[in-house]
């Protein structure tokens, strides 16, 4: 294994994750829910048979809210670091379109499953975690290095 | 039945807030940066591993006190996952999230963060992610549906 020390970013990197845990904190002890933000949005466009008292819509649309500001803020202070895609719209589309079916189905993303769920040592969420990362290894190696995309 | 109150929707918004700038920080917006975090037989950017590792050391000294507590401090229910049963949705879910993640590099919070930084692409890779949540609500209703006529 090769490491990329080049664009390897320790500081940046504990020091957004202690932003990410501080998120997950506050949400936990102030609102007692989970930051997990694919069950957050997925919550929001569930059928009218699951009831969803109004409360319940707007503390979701509130933390989506507050995460679509998070590069407007940013940037009253400093200039946004590289954001870059490559992936053509085929891709975008199709990966979008199975991350959004998937996390709903495993019930969590990186955040509710990766973030939060292993912060509470649930089974589900370390093997959860374990399987994306592999798949997401596994689909990477296949992509970039078998098919040479 | 808990009211909506300011507080509620001012710790809600500081979270997503605080949450999006420690993706944009951490590099996780990046979706090239973790594409580099996912190729670990090419030139392996290891920060993604700091990412979740300063993450959960704080997270889990939030979720221990939380644990203990029947509410929170602003006195709402504590809605901690209680499932313990890892099942075929579970795997077969993550997998193709995992899939997705290795084909663009996006998960759901970056999708939103890079909506807000006013991206194309992302906006591209959000409305297709919204579709497939809406198709598992879709099937997941039908199987209902299904469920309650054989009985």
């Amino acid at each position: 294994m090769l490491i990329d020390w080049n664009n390897f970013t320790p500081w940046s990197a504990l020091a957004g994750g202690a932003l990410i845990g501080l998120a997950s904190a506050i949400f936990v002890l102030f609102n007692g829910r989970i930051a997990g933000i694919s069950g957050i949005i997925g919550g929001l466009i569930r059928p009218r048979a699951i009831h969803l008292s109004t409360s319940d819509i707007s503390w979701r649309i509130a933390f989506i809210a507050g995460l679509i500001i998070a590069p407007l803020i940013w940037q009253l202070f400093t200039a946004l670091p590289n954001m870059q895609i490559d992936s053509s719209y085929v891709t975008l589309a199709i990966a979008g379109l199975i991350t959004g079916f998937g996390t709903r189905c495993g019930s969590g993303c990186t955040s509710g499953h990766g973030v939060c769920g292993i912060s509470l040592l649930s089974p589900r969420s370390i093997v959860a975690t374990l399987v994306f990362m592999s798949a997401g290894f596994v689909t990477v190696y296949i992509s970039r290095h078998l098919l040479g995309a | 039945m808990q009211q909506t109150n300011f507080k509620v929707l001012f710790f809600a918004v500081a979270s997503g807030l605080i949450f999006g700038l420690g993706l944009i920080l951490a590099g996780m917006a990046n979706p090239a940066k973790v594409l580099g975090f996912l190729d670990l037989s090419g030139a392996w950017d290891p920060s993604l591993a700091l990412v979740m590792g300063a993450a959960i050391v704080i997270g889990a000294i939030a979720f221990a006190i939380a644990k203990k507590r029947h509410l929170s401090y602003l006195g709402l229910s504590m809605h901690l996952p209680t499932n313990r049963v890892i099942d075929q949705s579970l795997i077969l879910g993550s997998m193709a999230f995992g899939i997705g993640w290795g084909l663009a590099g996006i998960c759901p919070g970056p999708a939103i963060v890079l909506l807000g930084a006013g991206s194309f692409k992302g906006l591209i890779f959000f409305i297709a992610m919204m579709i497939g949540m809406g198709l598992y609500e879709l099937l997941e209703s039908r199987k209902n549906k299904a469920a309650n006529q054989v009985r």
